[in-house]
């Protein structure tokens, strides 16, 4: 195969439970397909490979207007009452039932699939000026994040990759 | 249904090259199909990974996604993308005479 390999970078900006998964998936389907694969952590997203936050991912039902109650077991699609949100615990509960979801469904949690697409040859990359923002260090993360770098430096890495933006 | 003639035998494939028969598959034309993916000389360790996916998709019907190799063969993600570098997902089903992986881990 003379072609040249298909690249695809992953922005990650998001630090809920819920947008963690999308860069993991497809990009562990990348990998799997033989695609290069990069992802930039930045903002909310450096909680996805800060060593002290990956394994404390939430989905907060506040503000979440798809989050219905069959996630309960209740059938159809009866809404959370947004008041409901705000009450203690409802925060960790809903965090509770997506990653008893995720499990049945042999989805990895977070830590463990970052590590996978590591293994399997994907790059990570955190972003200076949210690092930068937030006060972390390279020692903050998770083993497999190779740099912090500007953007800048992602434009330079991912010249003829696609992009994805989360 | 189109046929191809892998390492002398005749088999059935799909327009993606992918086996449709698993009865008709056998070690020559896994060795035929690994050449054809790249991979010069199939090691007991490929052999492992070839047989864990015929006993899996012989259970389930299915070729087994890699974290289910990972998990059922013994084998890490590392070793695995070794063995089958440049996209295992597909190629370790086209070489085990499966079809591609159902499902996303």
């Amino acid at each position: 195969m003379a072609e040249e390999t298909r690249k695809m970078a992953f922005i990650c900006s998001k630090g809920n439970l819920d947008m963690a998964y999308p860069a993991l998936v497809m990009g562990w389907a990348a990998l799997g397909n033989g695609i290069d694969v990069t992802i930039f952590f930045t903002f909310w997203g450096l909680d996805l490979i800060n060593k002290a936050r990956v394994d404390h991912l939430e989905i907060p039902p506040i503000a979440n207007t798809s989050m219905k109650m069959n996630m309960m077991g209740i059938p159809g699609y009866i809404g959370i009452p947004q008041f409901m949100g705000i009450i203690p615990g409802m925060t960790p509960f809903a965090t509770k039932l997506m990653k008893e979801k995720m499990k049945a469904l042999g989805v990895p949690p977070v830590r463990e699939y970052l590590q996978m697409l590591v293994d399997a040859g994907a790059k990570l990359y955190a972003c200076k000026m949210s690092v930068d923002m937030m006060g972390l260090k390279k020692e903050d993360f998770v083993d497999g994040v190779i740099d912090i770098v500007t953007a800048g430096d992602f434009m330079d890495m991912t010249e003829n990759a696609q992009i994805i933006f989360i | 249904m189109p046929t191809k003639k892998i390492a002398g035998f005749e088999v059935q494939v799909n327009d993606e090259g992918f086996m449709t028969n698993p009865a008709e598959w056998n070690k020559e034309i896994a060795v035929a199909l690994a050449k054809e993916e790249g991979i010069e000389e199939l090691t007991d360790a490929h052999w492992k990974v070839i047989e864990f996916c015929r006993q899996s998709a012989a259970a389930s019907g299915a070729a087994p996604t890699l974290r289910a190799i990972t998990n059922g063969a013994g084998v890490s993600t590392k070793d695995l993308f070794a063995l089958f570098p440049k996209g295992p997902a597909k190629k370790v089903a086209r070489i085990s005479g499966l079809g591609k992986p159902e499902g996303c881990v």
